[in-house]
């Protein structure tokens, strides 16, 4: 036993001051999670703002948890809400119950419905851990408007689907954005 | 017909007459001469795909979705054949797509062909889910499609009425619809147009014009009572309904088995609902009654169950403010009680409960106004009606069951179908279908007796016997002088007389009917426009009639009633009561101290200004109601009841077949008529034993039917009245889509109701112009004139339609004598 071994083990402690720390400082600094993280819901809009949501319920029917309520609408001439015939009138997420297994992405034929890596989900009342539709929709970008509005972007739905990227990139969205990933950007 | 266990089994089975011995898929089977092979197959378990086949609808061969290998005499045929055209023959040797992969890839090609210009976009279509291209592309179609080119489009959806929207896209032209359309309904309104890859659905409106996409049927709507089978038949999503598009899916609703509350037809129907809220209704499949089909009003007109103004709450008139208010059941029941209580120790209380009844509320009612209220004055008939229906409906109609009298099945076997005052499609539409069907396939002869050749005589391929209104009786009594031929035929087995609510108005008729039934021995059917008509005079809602069609003065049978009800003997009363024009009389004149009033718009009665004054006499007005009313406007109590879907019950059809249904929607706090008027009864200190339907009818149950035979009609025939210079003999009768408290908030429907026109012969429009003013010493009514084949001198019009309430704005009914002059341009 030598005279310095009492004080040998604060050297482990003085080296790690000098190291980069594991600890994560949340809630202070930011909710970290891995880019690709399945976090709760986002309904995405098409370049102009419109919904691509069609509220064709797949998203329900896919879901194990009965967590997602769907009731679809008719799009009028005059209040478009989607391109097409049909628009999600009532979406509603229930986190309540949602065990968060992503089926319901993967079922999503129009890419409407993405999880963003926003995880937060827990409250004190019940009645709030039900995302309306109000709250699932993703934040208008720049070159986007408020749904009802007519077609922007092509005469019928065909063009949103078949050309959406370029679409995208004529109306304005910042380059290297796609308009999924809109709300991580956003609230950063 | 039956399936062999094994083979050799069945090699030594004999064949019966008329059958033949074939195999499919290996396996020995006896089958009955005709039947098509799809349909043997089913039998066996087997279940060939197809889309055109519907076992109600002629073969087609459209669709080429059931091909199967066939085999014949040992020689197999070049190509695969559609089994849903080619019946059974003895020796044939046949494989499906289980055995054989030639019928197996032949499918597996059709369905790529049939999916070339499919848009796939199940996501937005109405059908994903519950449909058989969906169910069967996954069974017997490839993964990968080899079509590389662009799909034929078209605009889409092309509304070809307000109610149906057609989606060529999807439509695989497998020609249900048409056929249907043209086989079934009779109104061919729909059909295929163009040819090869063009070939599309389409109607007269989208056929007129070049260009396909900028035009609409919009504005030119067609007129069929049926259209909504198209939907329901439809195996892909081409057709779907303006009201239940994209309400919700498959998987959302909760089915359940309904009985139609709309006519007294009594169809089977399947509820589906979503969350508490009623989103759509279907046919169910009744073989005995409507088969598969349902008519538009049964199909939509189910939301005056949803309006928003629906009374959920009791409400009792605040005697100071004169304003009905919110009051517990409590209260609300106490106050009915004091008040009725009161009546019926003075001068009397009386109940009208209208035709909407079911079996079981009508009972408690009856119940109720004998031993609550110590009274006979009840009635059902809230329309006109006589003395004379009274006789005839306790001497002919009541304890007729499908046992003892006409059916369905006997209409579509008749050789002979008289309608008298009865417009079957208007009217029965169920009864209008199978006696298109009987007519088309078997030859029934259909003769109306009416006053125009309405769409009914041509889609039945009938003829008409048509008379003055009001003249009726006389042409029945005329029927063996004048048409001997007619009589000769009534006198055939199996003949069948229907007669409608109508009659009623018609003085001497169902006395004429009686006797021409008893000579000829035609049997007899009385066909009520309402579903709970049949029901209501089961239960002895009537003031002559006990439950059961026991006479209220026949002292055993009073004694009868007495001691199943456990009440003291002689506690009934013993005078025949009031019939519905008595009370309403009798109330307006101050003889009465209280109305009990079931679901009754005082517009249908015969007199409807003096039923308004009845109620607003003063006596003490109870309201049992759904939604507000002329009744409730009055009411001093108004007690709110449960729709079809929110309870339990039965109707009884015009056959007598007892109609059973269940809660769709539980627990939504509603009440029967029957457990509101239970209630009512502990609080009159008279127990009903009504608490449910089901305990209602087991009370019912211990009366049975012990109609008494005798009293039939005698009432001599009036004569036709004779209308003076610019007057006319008003005909009526109301139309299916109409303004019927029933189909409110359905604007999709209300668009296909037909035109409302007023006709008239060529020589009495003459001078007219293009529109009539019909009045009376009350009001009149102006409608378009449209000319058709009645008598000179008689006016039709639409009974409550848009413009022309006849009850309420003229007062007179069918039969009156009425003012005609031109009504001027528009």
């Amino acid at each position: 036993m030598g005279m310095f071994d009492p004080i040998k083990g604060f050297g482990v402690t003085f080296s790690n001051m000098f190291k980069k720390v594991a600890t994560e400082e949340y809630p202070e600094i930011g909710a970290p999670a891995a880019p690709r993280y399945h976090g709760r819901h986002q309904l995405n809009r098409h370049p102009d703002g419109l919904e691509k949501c069609v509220g064709c319920e797949l998203c329900a029917w896919a879901c194990p948890a009965d967590a997602i309520y769907v009731e679809g609408g008719d799009n009028t001439d005059e209040e478009r809400y989607s391109p097409g015939e049909r628009y999600g009138k009532d979406y509603q997420i229930n986190y309540l119950r949602c065990i968060g297994c992503g089926l319901c992405i993967e079922a999503c034929p129009t890419r409407s419905l993405t999880m963003i890596n926003f995880y937060e989900l827990a409250d004190d009342d019940r009645q709030k851990l039900i995302y309306t539709k109000e709250d699932l929709l993703a934040p208008l970008l720049p070159g986007m408007e408020q749904p009802p509005h007519p077609m922007r972007l092509g005469d019928d739905e065909q063009d949103y689907y078949v050309n959406g990227p370029d679409l995208a990139r004529g109306r304005g969205v910042p380059e290297g954005e796609t308009v999924e990933t809109s709300e991580e950007k956003a609230m950063q | 017909m039956t399936i062999a266990p094994d083979k050799s089994a069945t090699a030594e089975t004999p064949v019966p007459e008329g059958h033949v011995r074939l195999t499919i898929d290996g396996e020995e089977v006896i089958a009955p001469k005709g039947e098509l092979l799809i349909r043997t197959a089913e039998r066996l378990g087997t279940v060939i795909p197809r889309f055109c086949d519907h076992p109600l609808l002629d073969p087609a061969g459209a669709c080429r979705q059931c091909l199967v290998e066939v085999e014949m005499n040992g020689r197999p045929m070049p190509k695969p054949q559609a089994s849903c055209t080619m019946t059974v023959a003895d020796g044939m040797v046949v494989k499906t797509q289980l055995t054989s992969p030639v019928a197996d890839k032949a499918q597996q090609g059709v369905m790529e062909l049939l999916l070339i210009n499919h848009p796939l976009d199940c996501p937005i279509c109405d059908k994903g889910g519950e449909c058989p291209l969906q169910n069967q592309a996954m069974a017997h179609g490839r993964a990968d499609s080899r079509f590389r080119d662009r799909k034929r489009t078209f605009p889409k959806p092309l509304p070809i009425s307000t109610q149906v929207l057609l989606d060529r896209e999807r439509c695989v032209l497998c020609q249900r619809c048409t056929r249907f359309s043209d086989q079934i309904a009779g109104d061919p309104f729909i059909d295929l147009l163009e040819r090869g890859a063009h070939q599309q659905i389409g109607t007269a409106e989208t056929a007129d014009v070049f260009d396909l996409a900028s035009r609409t049927s919009s504005g030119k709507p067609f007129h069929s009572y049926f259209s909504g089978n198209t939907i329901q038949i439809c195996p892909v999503g081409a057709l779907t309904s303006a009201q239940y598009r994209f309400r919700s899916r498959p998987f959302d609703l909760v089915s359940s088995p309904n009985v139609c509350e709309h006519c007294a037809s009594g169809c089977a129907g399947r509820t589906d609902y979503r969350r508490g809220r009623v989103m759509r209704r279907l046919a169910g499949d009744d073989p005995e009654v409507n088969e598969e089909w349902l008519c538009d009003k049964g199909r939509f007109a189910f939301r005056y169950a949803q309006a928003a103004d629906r009374l959920r709450r009791p409400l009792v008139r605040d005697r100071e403010t004169g304003r009905l208010e919110e009051a517990p059941w409590t209260e609300a029941l106490r106050v009915a009680a004091e008040g009725l209580a009161k009546a019926r120790d003075g001068k009397g209380a009386a109940v009208l409960t209208g035709g909407r009844l079911t079996v079981e509320d009508a009972y408690a009612y009856s119940k109720f106004a004998r031993i609550a209220l110590r009274t006979n004055d009840i009635d059902f008939r809230a329309r006109a009606h006589s003395p004379e229906e009274l006789d005839f409906l306790a001497s002919r109609v009541v304890g007729t069951n499908p046992d003892n009298g006409v059916t369905y099945a006997e209409l579509e076997n008749a050789p002979l179908v008289l309608c008298v005052a009865f417009e079957p499609e208007e009217e029965s539409p169920i009864v209008f279908l199978r006696l298109r069907k009987a007519a088309r396939n078997k030859g029934t002869k259909v003769v109306h007796v009416g006053q125009w050749s309405t769409p009914a005589v041509r889609k039945t391929f009938g003829e008409l016997l048509a008379c003055v209104p009001g003249g009726e009786a006389a042409a029945i009594e005329g029927i063996a002088e004048h048409a001997t031929d007619l009589d000769e035929q009534l006198q055939q087995d199996g003949a069948v007389v229907l007669v409608g609510e109508r009659a009623a108005e018609v003085p001497g008729l169902f006395s004429a009917l009686h006797r021409l039934s008893s000579r000829t021995g035609a049997r007899l059917a009385w066909v009520p426009r309402r579903a709970g008509e049949r029901g209501a005079l089961h239960a002895g809602a009537l003031p002559t009639l006990l439950p059961g069609g026991r006479a209220v003065t026949d002292a055993d049978a009073r004694a009868e009633v007495e001691r199943t009800w456990g009440v003291e003997a002689g506690a009934l009363p013993t005078e025949p009561g009031r019939d519905t024009a008595g009370i309403v009389a009798a109330a307006a004149s101050g003889e009465l101290d209280a109305l009990l009033v079931g679901g009754v718009d005082p517009d249908d009665l015969p007199d409807p200004a003096l039923a308004r004054k009845a109620l607003a006499a003063g006596c003490f007005v109870v309201s049992l109601e759904l939604r507000p009313s002329a009744v409730t406007e009055y009411a001093d109590v108004v007690l709110p009841i449960a729709p079809v879907d929110e309870k339990s019950g039965s109707y009884l059809n015009w056959e007598g077949r007892r109609r059973e249904f269940s809660v769709t929607l539980e627990g939504t706090g509603a009440l029967p008529d029957c457990r509101v008027l239970d209630t009512l009864g502990v609080e009159m200190d008279a127990d009903l034993f009504t608490q449910t339907p089901e305990a209602a009818w087991d009370d019912l149950s211990r009366l049975p039917t012990r109609p008494q035979r005798n009293g039939a009609p005698d009432v001599p025939h009036a004569q036709p009245p004779a209308p003076g210079s610019g007057q006319a003999v008003l005909a009526t009768w109301r139309q299916l889509l109409d303004d019927g408290s029933l189909q409110v908030e359905e604007p999709h429907l209300a668009g296909t109701a037909r035109r409302v026109v007023a006709r008239l012969s060529k020589a009495t429009a003459e001078g007219l112009g293009d529109r009539v003013t019909v009045s009376t010493g009350r009001g009149s009514v102006t409608l378009p004139v449209e000319v058709a084949d009645l008598p000179d001198g008689v006016v039709w019009l639409p009974g409550n339609s848009e413009g022309s309430k006849v009850r309420a704005s003229l007062g007179a009914g069918h039969g009156a004598v009425v003012s005609i002059a031109a009504g001027g341009e528009r």
